[in-house]
């Protein structure tokens, strides 16, 4: 980062989220049980700036979609707060400048087949962040807006005319990047925005993704569970486990040289594509039950490296030169 | 050199619709050694898992198997009849799906279900079953097996469902084992141990297997030889280090470059423009010929047949014919 950029786009400070997943009171009664409750994120802070991407990588459950959710605004968060510009997504004192901002902050899903409604017509669907943000004069106006949105993503203006199904799940997802870029955001929340996707189109909509970071001057809170992915999109990366991150530094130096065990064991599980003979150790075990987590450090039962104080107590993210890492084993110089 | 387990030739798969009949998969033929693991790779609508359903005679009516043969051995497989065939399932043929969940009866207990299948298959007493399941399960890598072979599916998280389903495509000793997809539903990290425990399964019993996936990372990482499917057609079909390392085909060669790395950082990921054609709408010549970069007049025309180049098959005019001012 250098060293003039002014103060982060995008705060998360102690974000926290807790579900209520007990059974309904009268089986409570009945088999008497208690309230359980699932931290699905607890205690996470980054910042984002403009024009940067943040990842966050992890395994289901890790509770990233849950961060993606509650930075957009869909989802309350239990503690902590976001801000947005200065602007805090939450305070209630402030309803009329959140909804300003909603028109800056978009949001890419994963299943572009769930995510466009299927009676709408393409344009109309493009149209409807225009409309509800007034950002249009009069019908030719928009109607414009919506072709040049179009063009942008790579698809014919011709194509505002048709319905989603007559769409590939690539041209569905550029649909999407163009519904989300009508607004004129800045910055967009991607989750898992390839992943439903092959391969070569996968490859299409990053590339269109870069391109349009760099031409809309955008910044991206970026969701996934493939680490060659976020390589290949991140300027930094969080890695989250059991609803902590666990590790979070600038892309080239998390994969020079990870240091978090649970960031080295993940890279050791990646398949090897280069065929340079590197055995791929998997990582033993399983993510545990976020209902009851392990005391202390979530990631001890499978981490190598475990020692006392990580059964214990939960280690904090503890930033030293630009990354930062939540490990005992790391601060006591084990590692 | 022994006989193959498993050998497809000239398969053709066929959908008859009203207005045409479509042809997904078409022209196939491979064969996988004893011990040998084949990769099966490609984009959704390659065509790979039909090739997969084809061979075990689990196609969905009205798709069937309109041309070539499939051999078990030596012994002919596509038309043998419906009830031939399901002895041949299980007992020579094992299957393993994406999805744990829908192989696993949730009413049955696993144990049961590993019992019925090994009795079904062998001439074992029940007690014999339930000992052989457990030293399965055991050998799958579930720990304390004897104390969970009573538990039902749902009380397993997806990685051990997998290991379930493993034990019991693997429980009547099957020459061949089939796995679509067996890892895609799962995180990183389980999935290298349910590759890991594979690999180490197949070749402790010299169990032939066809790996269908769309993940070139588990092919490299898993299989002795790959075969790249476009259109319902293979592409490129060689051993696993040439096909990786060293693609002929350009789409084999597109498929490479578009996948990120954690390697070496690339600013762009290769595109192969365009998608793959509709199966109403497969051009004539190479099927690939309106997406690749090097297409010259006789791929427009004339389809490319496997063609020999070094250790693999390639369906490209240019593995023997370079047309005049193009460089591939």
């Amino acid at each position: 980062m250098t060293p003039a950029s002014p103060a982060p786009l995008v705060e998360a400070k102690g974000l926290t989220r807790v579900f209520d997943v007990s059974k309904p009171w009268l089986n409570r009664i009945i088999e008497g049980e208690r309230k359980a409750y699932l931290r699905a994120v607890s205690g996470i802070s980054f910042a984002i700036g403009r024009r940067e991407t943040l990842a966050l990588v992890g395994e289901s459950g890790s509770g990233k979609s849950t961060v993606a959710r509650m930075v957009v605004g869909l989802l309350r968060p239990t503690a902590g707060a976001v801000t947005i510009d200065g602007i805090d997504m939450w305070a209630p004192a402030r309803v009329a400048e959140r909804q300003t901002l909603r028109r800056r902050l978009q949001m890419i899903f994963q299943d572009p087949y769930a995510s466009l409604n299927p009676r709408w017509r393409v344009d109309r669907i493009i149209a409807d962040p225009i409309k509800a943000f007034e950002l249009a004069k009069d019908k030719a106006e928009m109607e414009h807006r919506v072709a040049e949105l179009l063009t942008l993503v790579g698809l014919d203006p011709a194509d505002g005319a048709k319905y989603p199904h007559e769409f590939s799940g690539g041209q569905r997802q550029r649909i999407c990047i163009a519904r989300a870029l009508s607004s004129n955001p800045e910055f967009i929340v991607c989750d898992e925005p390839t992943s439903a996707l092959d391969v070569s189109v996968q490859a299409q909509i990053l590339n269109l993704m870069r391109d349009l970071q760099d031409r809309l001057d955008l910044s991206y809170l970026f969701i996934s569970h493939n680490l060659a992915v976020v390589r290949h999109m991140a300027t930094r990366i969080g890695v989250m486990y059991l609803g902590r991150v666990v590790e979070l530094a600038p892309v080239a130096e998390l994969f020079a040289a990870p240091r978090h065990p649970y960031t080295r064991l993940l890279m050791d599980a990646l398949p090897d594509l280069g065929m340079t003979g590197r055995p791929r150790r998997p990582i033993e075990g399983e993510i545990p039950n976020p209902i009851a987590p392990p005391p202390g450090c979530a990631f001890h039962p499978r981490c190598p490296w475990a020692f006392e104080p990580c059964r214990v107590e939960v280690p904090e993210l503890i930033e030293r030169s630009g990354r930062a890492a939540a490990c005992h084993a790391i601060e006591a110089g084990r590692i | 050199m022994s006989e193959p387990v498993l050998s497809v030739r000239n398969l053709k798969v066929a959908f008859p619709t009203r207005r045409a009949t479509l042809t997904a998969v078409d022209d196939v033929t491979f064969s996988i050694a004893a011990g040998e693991v084949l990769g099966v790779v490609g984009e959704s609508g390659a065509g790979k898992s039909l090739t997969g359903a084809a061979i075990i005679g689990l196609l969905e009516p009205p798709g069937r198997i309109m041309g070539g043969e499939v051999r078990l051995g030596a012994e002919r497989i596509d038309n043998l009849s419906p009830e031939e065939m399901r002895k041949v399932r299980g007992r020579r043929i094992g299957m393993v799906f994406q999805d744990p969940l829908t192989s696993l009866n949730p009413l049955y207990r696993i144990g049961d279900q590993i019992v019925e299948t090994i009795r079904t298959h062998a001439d074992v007493s029940e007690g014999q079953a339930r000992e052989r399941a457990i030293a399965l399960l055991e050998e799958a890598g579930i720990q304390g097996a004897r104390a969970r072979i009573d538990s039902y599916p749902h009380e397993f998280s997806g990685g051990m469902r997998q290991r379930v389903v493993l034990a019991l495509a693997l429980c009547a000793e099957p020459e061949l084992l089939i796995a679509d997809e067996p890892t895609t539903a799962l995180d990183v990290s389980i999935q290298a141990q349910i590759i890991a425990l594979l690999k180490r399964l197949c070749r402790e019993r010299g169990t032939a297997v066809m790996l269908i996936t769309h993940d070139m990372g588990v092919i490299a990482e898993t299989a002795d030889r790959v075969a790249v499917m476009y259109a319902g057609r293979i592409a490129e079909i060689g051993p696993v280090r040439d096909v990786v390392k060293h693609p002929r085909h350009p789409y084999t060669k597109g498929l490479m470059g578009a996948i990120p790395t954690v390697g070496a950082h690339a600013s762009r990921l290769v595109q192969i423009p365009g998608s793959m054609p509709r199966l109403a709408a497969i051009p004539k010549g190479c099927a690939f010929h309106p997406r690749c970069a090097y297409a010259f007049d006789r791929c427009r025309i004339e389809r490319p047949e496997g063609l020999e180049a070094g250790n693999s098959k390639v369906a490209c005019w240019l593995a023997v014919e370079q047309p005049a001012g193009a460089s591939a």
